[in-house]
């Protein structure tokens, strides 16, 4: 996730087009350093990495793109990608769209704002998606709504759980309200995943906000969320715009949602795996050692 | 005219509320209040009614007429609360058999700290997922702003109509201009780049139907609309459950899927 933005933008698109393009995942030099955000302590970036990206000092967590979380939840080699070459159109005309999503790409390397497919989670298998923060910070527009509802319809007809990571700055609005209708697309097709006796868990990590709050991120039957992530439906900004008072601290905070009721747990970076794996099992068909309460 | 007037007209005063369209379209209407959760949000009026004789729930967002009642409605931005006494009526409505019929003219759902602490994203999303898969025929029609998540949250029905200068977008003319320009004097542009208005949401398949307005008299407006929600009931009424919800889902199923 380092990577990426530590350096300045290209200033010519086409000179490193290619070179982005084709380098999703560049590795990052072990020894390169830099400052955590929360306690400026001075992090060597191969220490992040092996520490999921969470400060040692301070435990704040880092951002991390898309392929990093599926490579710290997913079973090795288990994730088979759905619909990777889906992009998105400048459906209603809206001025510098198409320049906006060139270098949504640059920025991420990747073609969309959510990255969908299967996966097992301790040997579980189950459908994943997971939002990519440095695509236009995973805002929804209709790939995105596509994309995660032909993946609730898929793990509908194929029995499967869904595990979601959610990061998002809300509905795009460079996509009008077509992007507005996927909120209700998306919460269709997880009303009748659910409809059928499927388990879908939502873990929302910084920041989750806007149409995918009130969509797909709070519909899950289990939510969990990222220490500290921001959750709400307004952003903070706006909030302060509207009612011209200063914010409690730890506002729309992840521990601020968990004591209002709306999540499940708050959990850790690094033993995010290890829940999710446990709660797959729990929810399996074939619950080890214990009866089958479904036959008696 | 252009995106931003119709904006405007949406916006005006004096043009007919919520409560008009209930008080003028509907017989016997019996008002229901509170969410059995937390408490009874103003913004949101919902109740039973008759249409043409047949019982239906019907639930409106009010804004307001004068400064006195814009502040008790809360200028039609409703609570998390608010959305939940609109679902528990429809949930009634399901039980009862009965159609619902849901005015939408709001701002946006309210952004405030009482509002986020008690949920205005997880209320709204409980909306979308349960009016989906609602045991009964829902219409929704925008009758002036049609505000982002807070209208889309009495919008997942199977039809949704709008008035002639009714605006229907998922974000505010003056947000979009203020992010994109960095200058929220950029109105009316911004207005145009959004698509906002009912002609243009016919054309992308978001809404079916536009009810002209005529000349400030809102008589044959409430005409049109009592005659064709009465029809229209009725026909999707005698659908199979089934085929509804089916034609439900699709409706929303396919809204920028062309191509994919």
């Amino acid at each position: 996730m380092l990577s990426k933005n530590m350096f300045k933008k290209p200033k010519n698109d086409l000179e490193s087009y290619d070179k982005y393009a084709k380098s999703p995942a560049p590795d990052i030099p072990n020894e390169m350093c830099v400052a955590c955000p929360n306690c400026k302590a001075m992090l060597f970036t191969g220490e992040l990495n092996e520490h999921f990206h969470i400060c040692p000092k301070c435990g704040h967590h880092f951002r991390v793109n898309a392929r990093q979380r599926i490579s710290m939840v997913a079973d090795d080699d288990s994730f088979v990608e759905r619909d990777a070459g889906m992009r998105s159109r400048n459906l209603i005309d809206f001025p510098n769209y198409e320049k906006k999503l060139k270098h949504a790409y640059l920025d991420s390397a990747e073609k969309e704002g959510v990255v969908c497919g299967t996966a097992r989670i301790g040997g579980m298998p189950c459908c994943l998606f997971v939002m990519e923060p440095y695509f236009m910070m995973g805002s929804m527009g209709t790939v995105v709504g596509e994309k995660i509802t032909r993946l609730f319809e898929y793990a509908t007809a194929h029995s499967l759980p869904v595990v979601g990571f959610t990061v998002s700055g809300g509905a795009r609005m460079q996509e009008g309200t077509l992007s507005l209708m996927q909120m209700a697309k998306t919460s269709g097709a997880v009303k009748r995943h659910s409809d059928a006796g499927n388990l879908y868990i939502a873990v929302l990590t910084d920041p989750t906000t806007g149409g995918v709050t009130a969509s797909f991120a709070m519909e899950a039957d289990i939510i969990l969320a990222e220490p500290d992530a921001l959750i709400g439906f307004a952003g903070p900004r706006v909030i302060r715009q509207t009612i011209r008072q200063k914010l409690p601290a730890g506002f729309q905070r992840a521990e601020f949602l968990f004591e209002k009721g709306f999540v499940d747990q708050v959990v850790k970076r690094n033993v995010q795996k290890d829940a999710l794996a446990k709660l797959l099992a729990l929810h399996s068909a074939a619950p080890e050692g214990g009866a089958d309460l479904g036959s008696i | 005219m252009e995106a931003f007037d119709r904006v405007q007209a949406a916006r005006a005063k004096g043009r007919a509320t919520g409560t008009d369209f209930i008080r003028n379209i509907f017989d016997d209407f019996m008002e229901m209040h509170g969410d059995r959760r937390f408490g009874d949000d103003k913004a949101v009026v919902a109740g039973i009614a008759r249409l043409n004789g047949m019982p239906v729930t019907v639930v409106a967002l009010e804004r307001g007429h004068d400064t006195k009642e814009k502040l008790f409605r809360n200028f039609g931005m409703a609570h998390p609360e608010g959305y939940r006494k609109a679902l528990r009526q429809m949930k009634l409505a399901e039980k009862f058999h009965r159609p619902v019929i849901c005015f939408v003219d709001t701002a946006g759902a309210y952004c405030g700290i009482a509002a986020e602490e008690r949920g205005q994203g997880q209320a709204i999303a409980e909306n979308l997922m349960e009016m989906m898969t609602l045991k009964t025929p829902v219409l929704s029609v925008f009758v002036g702003e049609g505000g982002s998540g807070g209208a889309l949250g009495l919008a997942v029905a199977d039809e949704v109509w709008m008035l002639e200068n009714a605006v229907y977008s998922v974000i505010s003319p003056e947000g979009c201009a203020s992010i994109l320009w960095k200058d929220s004097a950029k109105v009316k542009e911004a207005a145009a780049c959004l698509h906002m208005t009912a002609e243009d949401l016919l054309r992308f398949g978001v809404i079916e139907k536009i009810i002209p307005e005529g000349r400030n008299d809102f008589e044959e407006v409430y005409r049109i609309l009592k005659a064709d929600l009465y029809d229209t009931l009725v026909r999707n009424g005698r659908l199979p459950m089934e085929e509804l919800l089916e034609k439900r889902y699709n409706r929303f199923r396919r809204m920028g899927a062309e191509g994919l």
